[in-house]
């Protein structure tokens, strides 16, 4: 992103600053219309958020003084593009018991780092990886 | 018979008495703190420390980093904030907690602070104060400005025009969100659609869950059907989290899921959780609630849904559960968390323990009151039924309205609803026809627009529903399809209002923190954070505001009681007539009882609150007085409307010094002359439930004093009748005219009384 950060001043972006708002085919909000819609000009693919967005949160989120909750939308931005299913099956293998050993996480983070290019959630799931090791949660549970 | 013939009883019959009250329907729990049964301290509660090394954490609360569980290591690496945490912890819990409650201490001081501390901690500050302090700390500390409320929209058939008229109705009541889930798992399309749709009528705004299993649910999120998520839910204990099938990476990664999809999202948590699920580690509820906290800021979610939830009822059952649950919604604001603050499930049979329940929230206010207002009636909300339900609403506007407490709701009038209801019936059928998926007949649509709940409907079967929901899912049908839908057939503004909420999901801006959509904008604690720093500041009623919470229905005016008395009077006329012959004088006569009547008798007002006609009434008093051997004369009063002084002065004009004192509203003494005003004989004060035949037996009294005798005082009989509830409104108004009339000094009138036709 360019220019000086967005600040609280800025939000809503919607309402204060629909210059910066756009769907991921670059249209705008006042293009997305019922008429649209209708005229099938308007797919759900264009109400979707777009990891521009969560990052102009983020840094909103900054300025109001929740710097977790930035964290937040910063993997949130990272996940934008990543499929439904492999959404899933990330969030399986990170429940208990589910992957058989550390490996599994580490392999499943190195997907998300090389083919979605997100880094920040690799990172995490290699933390976890790590806890769930020293906390015994390879175990198959029943 | 002796006193030894009779066996001495065992019980005083008032304990017989509570036995029978909703209360001991509740169970309570001895506190226990070895069994989890303890509310603000344990003695196996950790006492709150923190060591660094440069700047990270080596222990904390008493654990060092080599034994943190993983709730302990995501706390510290995420939620503690290295550069405040020694200034924080080092600070005085007892201080602290009075910086929480002293109104030149802005939120922000304290939010801070927060940054820095740990669950036991912030248990500890928390734990010092009372009930009021925390409900007055809670006020100051909640991240939005303006409260709100959240509603359960659920029905025990999953019928989906119910589930769309329930859906608008809430919606018209004002809740800012509403929250569905099923009686059948496979149901859950269904109700998502339906609700969508019902939410779609009338304004445009609220948000929208479907709570059901978390890969579902996302699915449901994805299709554009709904716009928040509560369901994730987290645990203070290792065990208690893994049982719940996650971990604080498993759940942080969900949460980060829903911001990629655009979709708002809380945790939740809650006292008794632990206990419930049999992994206390023998801690106090508040403690492991901290825990749980810290953990939801610490995996950057804006808010929380906690106060117990599904464990306030298990936590009301120990001492001091209430408070702590109070206690446990503090830490969440205080952590800078929107709080939907619990107040859903029921925790209590006891209709006096909901209203104390809910009232520190409703004056406190919070960013949703009820994390699930049940806005259906109990048996029809498959959540189980709430704190508050459809049947209550109407007692939590009124309580709006006698605090001045914005609870977030607003009153519908009965035109309105019907309105709405009919419009998202016609709605929904129009979507299930227009996709193919089910053709509802007139005849269900009637029986479920007017339905109070789902046992009066009659509408799809179990099956039938299934069948709808299931085809939404096969067929991958989209809110996209379900917008074309409705405007094909006519529902453009329906169409409008579900496309502008999904469209929120571009700017992300309701993914901050509170965020709900009043007036169409969009409102958080970015742009309406809590400013509370003493009278003047924070949250107040607008006028308007104001204006739509006091605007319950069948609210008296003196307009409406002058119109019901109004309505009266042409038959009184056929009954009675009132001459009056000139000034009224004492006389002589032992044997006469004065009957004294108040100014509007029979002129304005021509019946008692009892509804009787006051020529009735004056009939049967004449006629008591007459067969008890004494003669009746009418006076009108001018001077006074007041019942003692009516009755006094008509003693003084009898010859036997005994008179009757009567108002229009049927308030009646006898009184006699020599006796102090308030001093009387026999008061008749509750005219509401005073019978004709009182009055009858009032008469034959009065003749009695007259003659020297001691009669049997007459008993009106009262239950124990909340009068003052029922008619002092009325009462306040009627009498207002009769003193209207009165003027000082003015004679009392000579009536002669003449009865036309047939008693009414």
């Amino acid at each position: 992103m360019t220019g000086k950060p967005l600040t609280v001043a800025d939000y809503p972006l919607a309402e204060n600053r629909p210059d910066v708002v756009e769907t991921k085919a670059g249209k705008k909000l006042d293009d997305i219309t019922l008429e649209g819609v209708l005229s099938d000009r308007v797919s759900l693919e264009d109400l979707r958020i777009t990891d521009r967005a969560l990052r102009q949160q983020a840094e909103i989120a900054s300025a109001a003084g929740r710097p977790t909750l930035a964290a937040n939308f910063e993997r949130g931005a990272e996940l934008v593009d990543v499929p439904q299913d492999v959404i899933m099956r990330v969030y399986e293998l990170l429940r208990p018991g589910r992957a058989g050993s550390k490996d599994e996480l580490i392999a499943v983070a190195r997907e998300l780092r090389e083919t979605y290019g997100a880094a920040g959630v690799a990172a995490f799931i290699e933390e976890a990886a790590d806890v769930y090791e020293r906390r015994s949660l390879y175990k198959k549970r029943f | 018979m002796t006193d030894e013939t009779h066996a001495r009883p065992n019980r005083w019959k008032r304990f017989s008495d509570w036995d029978e009250r909703p209360l001991r329907l509740d169970k309570f729990a001895a506190e226990d703190a070895a069994s989890g049964f303890s509310a603000f301290k344990s003695p196996f509660d950790p006492k709150p420390g923190l060591s660094l090394g440069d700047g990270v954490v080596e222990s904390m609360d008493g654990i060092a980093v080599r034994d943190f569980d993983m709730i302990d290591v995501f706390i510290a690496r995420y939620h503690l904030d290295p550069e405040i945490a020694p200034e924080a912890m080092a600070m005085p819990s007892l201080e602290v907690a009075r910086m929480l409650v002293d109104m030149n201490v802005p939120r922000k001081t304290l939010v801070r602070l927060a940054h820095g501390m740990t669950p036991a901690k912030l248990a500890d500050v928390v734990s010092h104060l009372s009930s009021l302090e925390i409900a007055f700390a809670y006020s100051k500390m909640r991240a939005r400005q303006t409260p709100g409320n959240q509603a359960h929209v659920t029905n025990a058939k999953d019928d989906p025009l119910q589930m769309a008229a329930d859906a608008a109705t809430a919606v018209a009541l004002g809740f800012d969100e509403i929250e569905t889930t099923m009686r059948v798992a496979r149901n859950s399309w269904s109700n998502a659609v339906a609700c969508a749709v019902g939410a779609a009528v009338g304004r445009w705004g609220t948000l929208f869950q479907c709570s059901s299993e978390e890969a579902e649910e996302l699915k449901i999120g994805m299709a554009g059907f709904t716009s928040y998520a509560e369901t994730v839910s987290v645990y203070g204990t290792e065990k208690s989290f893994i049982d719940g099938d996650d971990t604080p990476w498993s759940k942080a990664f969900l949460a980060a899921a829903y911001a990629s999809r655009g979709i708002k999202m809380r945790c939740t948590s809650g006292a008794g959780s632990e206990l419930l699920m049999g992994f206390h580690d023998r801690k106090s509820l508040l403690y492991l609630e901290a825990r749980c906290l810290c953990l939801q800021r610490a995996m950057g979610v804006q808010g929380t849904q906690n106060g117990g939830i599904d464990g306030a009822p298990v936590t009301c059952t120990v001492p001091g559960g209430m408070r702590e649950l109070m206690a446990e919604n503090l830490i969440a604001v205080w952590l800078d968390l929107e709080c939907a603050s619990g107040n859903d499930a029921r925790a209590t049979e006891s209709e006096i323990r909901v209203g104390a329940k809910i009232l520190p929230y409703l004056i406190a206010g919070s960013d949703l009151i009820c994390s699930g207002f049940g806005s259906i009636l109990k048996y029809d909300n498959s959540f189980n039924a709430s704190l508050l339900n459809g049947e209550e609403l109407e007692d939590y506007l009124v309580l709006q309205r006698d605090f001045e407490a914005d609870g977030g709701l607003t009153p519908v009038g009965e035109t309105r609803v019907m309105e709405l209801r009919s419009r998202a019936v016609d709605a929904i059928s129009a979507v299930l026809e227009e996709l193919g998926l089910a053709k509802p007949t007139a005849d269900m649509k009637q029986s479920v627009v007017a339905a109070s709940g789902s046992d009066e409907t009659r509408t799809f079967s179990g099956r039938d529903v299934a069948l709808i929901s299931e085809a939404i899912y096969d067929r991958s049908i989209t809110v996209i399809d379900v917008i074309k839908a409705l405007a094909a057939r006519g529902f453009a503004e329906e169409a409008e209002n579900l496309l502008k909420l999904v469209r929120l999901r571009v700017s992300g801006d309701y993914l901050q923190t509170s965020a709900v959509v009043r007036g169409g904008r969009i409102v958080s604690a970015v742009n309406d954070p809590n400013d509370y720093q003493g009278p003047g500041t924070g949250y107040r009623l607008t006028d308007e505001r104001r204006e739509e919470i006091v605007a319950i229905r069948d609210v008296l005016t003196r307009q409406e009681v002058l119109r019901v008395e109004a309505a009266f009077r042409p038959g009184e006329v056929t009954r009675v007539a009132y001459r009056p012959t000139g000034p009224a004088a004492a006389t002589h006569n032992p044997k006469e009882v004065v009957i004294g009547i108040s100014p509007a008798f029979g002129v304005k007002l021509f019946q008692t609150v009892a509804g009787h006609p006051l020529s009735a009434i004056l009939r049967v008093l004449i006629a008591g007085i007459t067969e008890g051997g004494c003669t009746a004369r009418v006076v009108r009063m001018r001077h006074t409307a007041d019942t003692s002084f009516l009755g006094l002065s008509a003693a003084r004009l009898a010859g036997s010094g005994i008179g009757i004192g009567i108002q229009a509203k049927g308030t009646a003494v006898i009184h006699q002359k020599d006796r102090l005003p308030h001093n009387n004989l026999e008061l008749f004060s509750n005219s509401p439930i005073t019978k004709i035949e009182h009055y009858k037996r009032m008469g034959l009294n009065a003749a009695a004093y007259a003659l020297g005798e001691m009669p049997e005082p007459v008993i009106v009989p009262t239950r124990g009748e909340a009068m003052g509830s029922r008619y002092h409104a009325r009462v306040s108004l009627i009498y207002a005219i009769e003193t209207e009339m009165t003027s000082e000094g003015a004679e009392p009138e000579e009536i002669d009384v003449m009865f036309l036709g047939a008693a009414a």
